[in-house]
């Protein structure tokens, strides 16, 4: 009999039809834009017609699938699991199969043990993943591909989530990094998260097979692959028919007691019944028009007076804001009117966009007009700046604030949402008090709304429209994109209408930048007055949504998504100079523009550096921390940060290594605080220690393939490379103890590691095979006991090094001393930091995380960029113990117990502030941001996070740092700095 | 109105007054077990009450509620009592709150702080809120029990694992629907009217599996054995893992669940580890010992009352322990700890090669003894066939259950090939 096989994926629908020995008599293959039943009918119907109506045995496989089959009665077969049947048959002797689908990722081992694994709930590297990216570079697939074949680079791109990626990609694009090279970017960071998040652990040799659309379509993607797996072309198998195993999978697994017709089947697809659960339906934005009526007319309110630009002149003012993905620019007169206005997606090129704009605005402007002072903001500011020689430079929390003035004088609460960011600023008399800006993980802005309505064949405002009014919206939670696009699907399959997506994707905006952005519990919370802007406010729907969330009316200008433009025109006008050095249209006509990549090579940070040449020989360099690429001096300021670099990089032996009597220790998670206290113990019993230096890039991503879960924090995961790195220097045995406790400092209530610090050591021994080759040595220490310490350490060296016990027992108690001076001369360092900084009027930051923050890599340079803002920059365990304070949380890991110390220190100190780095997947942050930012707050003083992974997305940090810094008093200066 | 006391930290006491007019909320985190806890507190003059509700407002008072990166049990534990609170059921000045606190190096022990936070920031501090616990942590004039009540107390565990297990070993095979459900709800009830007999646990433990063997079961049925381990609130309440038990009783599947004596085993176990690897000695060390003691017993009852059926026995604590040792020390003990990899190898051990690891996203004592020792098992098991399912307010439910999914058909294709 005739077997058929319906493989429904996220976004197309694959058909087969097999004769009974399993050849492959049809298939097709065809986008069903979330119309999969239909399309899957239609297709069967062709399917029909060519192999003629009779009885078949058929089954559905698919991730969109499930729900269909159970509604329609049809068999089911799980798709990794058909495609596994199919390799079976179709490509015997692979050792390994690679699958990537519409949204899925999928990989089988097949020999060697069988294992067939998923992408995790968080990880987004597939088929739409490199679709919105091809969006974002505004080119085709076809262009992408061809694109990344020429690439001369890679760029580093997070490979754990395609929304990280993103917040990777949009500042390479805005810096001016060449397409070609961030298309290849993009490839390999789905191969490393391929790597890294699916096989987890696992190595991929051998025979790789590789299925799906991607792999199928794209040849980059391929390369990629190939290269970075090694493989020949033996060992790369690419089938030809790799879009259809599933399908033919489901085929060969259809149940044979079951017999039916095509027609059957297809009746039974269309009859099938479309349910949505009461509980994901949100009541609608308006129930009628009269409501929509009235909110529209309050809110037409919020206007701005406008000149005809072809009348006025005058005095100018140019306000230009370069967005993540748009280009706003705003002229105006000497009344603050609006001259001229521009809003456009940047494509990736915000020079090109820019120019053009300005050719226009100086044509119309000739001589009647004249424009006495320009001001750039956003991302881009520094690029813009530079290109189009304007005046001033400012932050973006300054350009919002003097522009939403204007409309509401006692402003003192303002939310942006963005195309890729949101940004909330509370004000206090004049003065930000706080900023909230959204992490890269919770990134549903209007982008995101935009590329929803782009797929389902929408404008951004037809889109929002068609919400209003929609009757059953969808309640689609308010956590990652990558859930969105299943969750969009899934009710869309159970019958949601194009309306309640629109209006369901509104709520979750709001709802994202309502709880985890502002993190509020009323509208008490954010203030009285409200102004609502930027372009994702220019929806009634999300504007509808967020005063009902927050159930309170608000001021949205008319102008919502000009404001940073708008405000940046004003910011220039106050400054009120006699004349602007702005391009002029001559100089905008001749106006040519180079960019190249370049590594920076003056520290280990190793930035990478965009070189933008402009036609008069003057260069712009972005992507640095420092100013030294920039053939400044090294910045001079204190900063412990690079002082307990240099501490850690004097410890470590400069004398060759004799691997036998070498212990190596990986420099990381607890080792950054007490390598001192090992090295004292183990050098005292007569070995030479080393320890494996700071962490890079490469170093984590040469151990990347033996990390076993991809949502552990990035400290632990460097640890994987630096213990290879060890095994590579041909040390013999490694040494990295287990510690549930650390010292107990008595600010606490206890005196815990984290559970990843505490014990990584064991998954390490489990999952990096190398190990085993070595002597390594985990074993559980509790060194706080001090009185008992000795001698358990001296039994335990005795029984695995040999060392006589009495050696032993007083090199632990030596080990004490070493570290205790280690504790010493960070406080030191810390007592005349701030001691010169009192007498120079030197402003100080405490830059808090953990001892592990120290490693370049992993805060990717923050402590630079702090200085390089004209901070001394201390961190959390300069401060010594202030002693016992009971805290609302349990305060029981010696680590966290340090940051609210650091904090009660700020509290107590106007002249210093707090920046707390968090690492992502940080579970405990969750709970001492929350306390850091009472202890802070109730003292008046601003709390600022920064979220830190292997993305380095310096352009969000900068303006967050740059904000606080102008929020607490700096701003004159550094205004002046930078404009 | 009960007038609001304060020990010497600023916690808002449960006191005596409060025990006559106030109701007291608690998280269902195992449903029998619960049930019985409620139904003591209950016989002791308390109005208790067990949440139960399971809709979506809950996801959306957690997010209100705690920090969004906190572990989804207390996002969803606190959103449930939140959404109680809102309900309007409840006199916001006659209610309390209740919530089990374990202590220790994981995160879970600041739920009962994060609780307390959520209350202050709504207004609402003038709500106690009671820890429980067996360690004698935050004590409460009003909440104490005599202790022949605490016995009871602890023979609800060993009584709730045996109709859990029990139940969960005969639902799939029973021949007359439902039969299963009603017996355990008869014990549930009948265990309750006796009050949790502890002079002849021996024969009350005999006779309840005397009464599940009896049920008429289908043993030509070949079901596919699912073990479900994991963090232990996700593991255990079907608010945590979307009902996880439901979908696999919709499989076809037999869901072997490991009880809760080997945590609260664990749980007292702690101490003492720390006394013989490090040398501290604990102020509890001794009744740690104690709890471990008991619990001890109340595991060798049940184990050799089901020694004398035909169910699957399951193994006891020394045991998990030592087939836990060659992957994970017993140091590693913050969370489930070495626990859990213990409770896959059990399975493992006894057949049951198909294993739902459960976690909150993100969960950090799992990345190591779950996650982390995942390849381990299976180098050394190739039979072993796991799949790790993170829980959190966005993953689909979809998304999970077409991993189950993957993972059941494996299991099928090795058990037909048998």
């Amino acid at each position: 009999m005739i077997r058929i096989g319906i493989d429904i994926g996220s976004t197309t629908v694959k058909v087969v039809a097999l004769d009974e020995q399993g050849q492959l008599l049809y298939k097709d293959y065809q986008r069903h834009h979330s119309r999969s039943r239909e399309t899957a009918a239609q297709m069967l119907t062709a399917c029909a017609d060519q192999i003629g109506e009779q009885p078949v045995l058929a089954a559905m496989s698919g991730s969109a699938a499930l729900k269909v089959s159970e509604a329609a009665g049809l068999p089911f077969v799980q798709e990794v699991f058909a495609t596994r049947r199919a390799c079976d048959v179709l490509t015997p002797g692979v050792d390994v199969v690679i699958e990537l689908g519409g949204e899925d990722a999928k990989i089988l081992f097949l020999t060697g043990g069988l294992e067939e694994r998923m992408n995790s709930s968080c990880a987004g590297g597939t088929g739409a993943f490199i679709d919105q990216m091809a969006a974002l570079l505004n080119v085709s697939l076809q262009d992408l591909d061809a694109l990344s074949l020429q690439h001369t680079q890679i760029y580093p791109i997070a490979s754990r989530c395609g929304v990280f990626a993103k917040s990777d990609i949009q500042p390479l694009l805005n810096q001016g990094a060449a397409k070609a090279d961030v298309a290849a970017s993009i490839y390999q960071s789905i191969v490393s998260q391929t790597i890294a998040g699916l096989a987890q652990g696992r190595d991929i040799k051998g025979t790789v097979c590789f299925l799906g659309g991607p792999l199928t379509f794209l040849q980059g993607l391929r390369e990629r692959f190939t290269e970075t797996l090694e493989l020949d072309r033996t060992h790369a198998v690419f089938p030809q028919d790799a879009a259809y195993f599933p399908a033919i999978g489901a085929a060969l697994n259809a149940p044979a007691d079951i017999v039916s017709t095509p027609a059957e089947i297809c009746g039974k697809l269309l009859a099938a019944k479309k349910a949505r659960d009461a509980g994901e339906i949100l009541p609608p934005l308006f129930v009628s028009h009269a409501e929509y009526q009235a909110f529209a007319e309050r809110h037409a309110k919020a206007d701005v007076a406008l000149a005809d630009i072809a009348q006025y002149s005058g005095k100018a003012w140019l306000g230009i804001d370069a967005g993540s993905t748009t280009t706003k620019l705003a002229l105006v007169g000497s009344d603050g009117e609006l001259l001229y206005t521009y809003y456009a997606p940047n494509k990736g090129d915000p020079i090109a966009v820019c120019r053009a704009e300005l050719l226009k605005i100086r044509a119309v402007c000739g001589e009647r007009i004249r424009i006495r002072g320009a001001a750039c903001t956003g991302y881009g500011e520094e690029l813009l700046k530079a290109a189009f020689r304007a005046d001033f430079g400012i932050v973006e929390t300054t350009a919002h604030y003097t522009a939403a003035k204007r409309f509401l004088p006692n402003v003192d609460f303002i939310i942006d949402i963005g195309g890729q960011d949101m940004k909330c600023f509370k004000l206090k008399a004049g003065v930000v008090e706080s900023i909230l800006l959204n992490e890269a993980c919770s990134s549903g802005c209007g982008s995101f709304i935009e590329s929803f309505a782009a797929a389902l064949g929408y404008s951004a405002a037809e889109f929002a429209k068609i919400g209003l009014f929609a009757e059953s919206p969808v309640n689609l939670g308010s956590r990652c994109t990558v859930f969105m696009n299943s969750s969009v699907k899934q009710a869309q399959n159970n019958g949601a209408s194009v309306g309640d997506i629109s209006a369901g994707l509104s709520v979750s905006v709001v709802k994202n930048a309502v709880y985890k952005v502002i993190r509020a519990n009323s509208a008490a919370d954010l203030g009285q007055n409200i102004v609502v802007q930027g372009g994702t406010f220019l929806s009634d729907a999300v504007l509808r949504a967020f005063e009902r969330e927050i159930g309170h009316d608000v001021v949205r200008p008319a102008i919502a998504g000009l404001m940073g433009a708008y405000g940046a025109a004003l910011y220039a006008k106050e400054q009120q100079t006699e004349s602007s050095t702005l391009l002029t249209a001559a100089e905008l006509e001749a106006f040519t523009v180079h960019t190249k990549p370049a590594a920076c090579g003056l520290c280990g940070n190793n930035c990478k550096l965009n070189i933008t040449t402009f036609n008069d020989g003057s260069r712009h360099i972005s992507g640095n921390r420092c100013s030294r690429p920039l053939g400044k001096k090294a910045d001079a300021l204190p900063d412990a940060y690079a002082y307990k670099q240099r501490c850690l990089t004097a410890m470590n032996s400069t004398v060759p290594i004799d691997p036998s009597g070498t212990i190596g220790i990986p420099l990381g998670l607890g080792a950054w605080e007490l390598f001192p206290f090992w090295k004292a113990l183990l050098e005292g019993m007569g070995f030479h220690v080393v320890h494996s230096g700071f962490s890079t890039r490469e170093l984590y991503l040469e151990g990347q393939h033996t990390i076993p879960s991809d949502t552990v924090c990035y400290p632990a995961k460097l640890v994987h490379g630096h213990v290879l790195k060890l095994i590579r220097m041909g040390i013999k045995t490694i040494f990295f103890p287990c510690l549930p406790y650390n010292f107990d400092e008595h600010t606490g209530d206890n005196h815990y590691n984290c559970p990843v610090v505490a014990f990584y050591p064991e998954l390490l021994a489990k999952n990096v095979p190398e190990l085993e080759r070595v002597n390594f040595l985990y074993p559980f220490l509790a060194p706080h006991a001090e009185t008992k310490f000795p001698k358990l350490a001296a039994d335990y060296f005795a029984k695995t090094l040999g060392v006589y016990k009495s050696v032993a027992k007083a090199a632990a108690q030596n080990a004490y001393a070493a570290y205790e001076a280690f504790r010493q001369e960070m406080f030191a360092f810390g007592e005349r930091t701030l001691r010169e900084a009192k007498e120079k009027g030197q402003r100080v930051v405490i830059l808090a995380g953990r001892p592990y923050h120290t490693d370049p890599e992993v805060n990717h340079g923050m402590n630079q960029l702090l200085v390089s803002l004209g901070c001394a920059v201390l961190s959390e365990d300069c401060i010594p113990p202030l002693g016992y304070e009971k805290r609302t949380v349990l305060n029981q890991w010696t680590y966290h117990a340090r940051l609210y110390n650091a904090a009660r220190f700020v509290a107590n100190h106007p002249e210093v502030e707090f920046v707390q780095l968090v690492s992502f997947g940080c579970g405990l942050d969750a709970i001492t941001t929350d306390e850091v930012k009472d202890i802070l707050e109730r003292a008046g003083k601003v709390f600022t996070m920064i979220k830190i992974d292997e993305v380095n997305n310096l352009g969000a940090a900068k303006i967050r740092l740059r904000s606080l810094l102008e929020a607490t008093g700096n701003a004159r200066k550094e205004v002046l700095l930078h404009g | 109105m009960a007038e609001l006391i304060y020990d010497k930290d600023g916690r808002l006491l449960f006191t005596e007054e409060m025990k006559e007019e106030y109701t007291i909320l608690a998280p269902n985190m195992l449903p029998i077990h619960m049930s019985f806890l409620i139904a003591i507190m209950r016989s002791q003059g308390f109005k208790g009450e067990l949440l139960t509700s399971t809709n979506p407002e809950i996801v959306n008072q957690g997010l209100q509620s705690v920090h969004n990166d906190t572990c989804y049990p207390a996002l969803l534990v606190i959103g449930q009592m939140m959404e109680a609170l809102e309900s309007g059921k409840y006199d916001l000045n006659k209610v309390a709150l209740i919530i089990t606190q374990t202590g220790g190096g994981c995160r879970a022990s600041n739920y009962i702080h994060l609780l307390r936070r959520a209350l202050k920031r709504r207004g609402l501090e003038q709500i106690p809120v009671i820890s429980f616990n067996l360690q004698g942590m935050e004590k409460n004039p009003g909440f104490t029990f005599p202790p022949k009540v605490w016995l009871k107390l602890l023979a609800t565990i060993a009584y709730g694992d045996l109709l859990m297990n029990l139940s969960n070993q005969c639902r799939p095979y029973e021949i007359n629907a439902g039969e299963t459900d009603r017996l355990t709800d008869y014990w549930h009830d009948e265990l309750l009217k006796r009050g949790m007999p502890l002079h002849n646990l021996s024969s009350t433990l005999d006779e309840i599996c005397a009464s599940y063997t009896a049920i008429p079961r289908d043993t030509s049925l070949k079901a596919v054995k699912v073990g479900v381990v994991g963090e232990i609130y996700i593991k255990y309440a079907p608010l945590g893992n979307n009902n996880l038990e439901a979908f696999l009783a919709k499989e076809g599947c037999e869901a072997v669940v490991p009880g809760l004596l080997d945590f609260v085993i664990f749980m007292g176990d702690h101490h003492l580890v720390d006394t013989r690897r490090y040398h501290i000695k604990h102020r509890k060390a001794l009744a740690s010992l104690g709890v471990k003691g008991v619990f001890s017993w109340f595991q060798n009852k049940l184990r050799s009352a089901i020694a004398k059926t035909e169910f699957r026995v399951p193994a006891d604590f020394a045991t998990i322990k030592a087939l836990a040792a060659p992957f994970v020390s017993d140091g590693n003990k913050m969370g489930e700890g070495w626990l859990l990899t213990g409770e896959m190898l059990e399975l493992i051990h006894s057949g049951v090669t198909n294993i739902v690891c459960t976690q909150p996203f993100g969960c950090l004592p799992n990345h190591i003894s779950g996650k982390g020792m995942i390849r381990a098992i299976r180098n050394a098991h190739p039979e072993a066939n796991i799949v790790a399912i993170d829980y959190d307010p966005g993953a689909t439910r979809a998304n999970q259950e077409n991993r189950l999914r993957l993972m059941l058909a494996s299991a099928r294709e090795t058990l037909y090939r048998a």
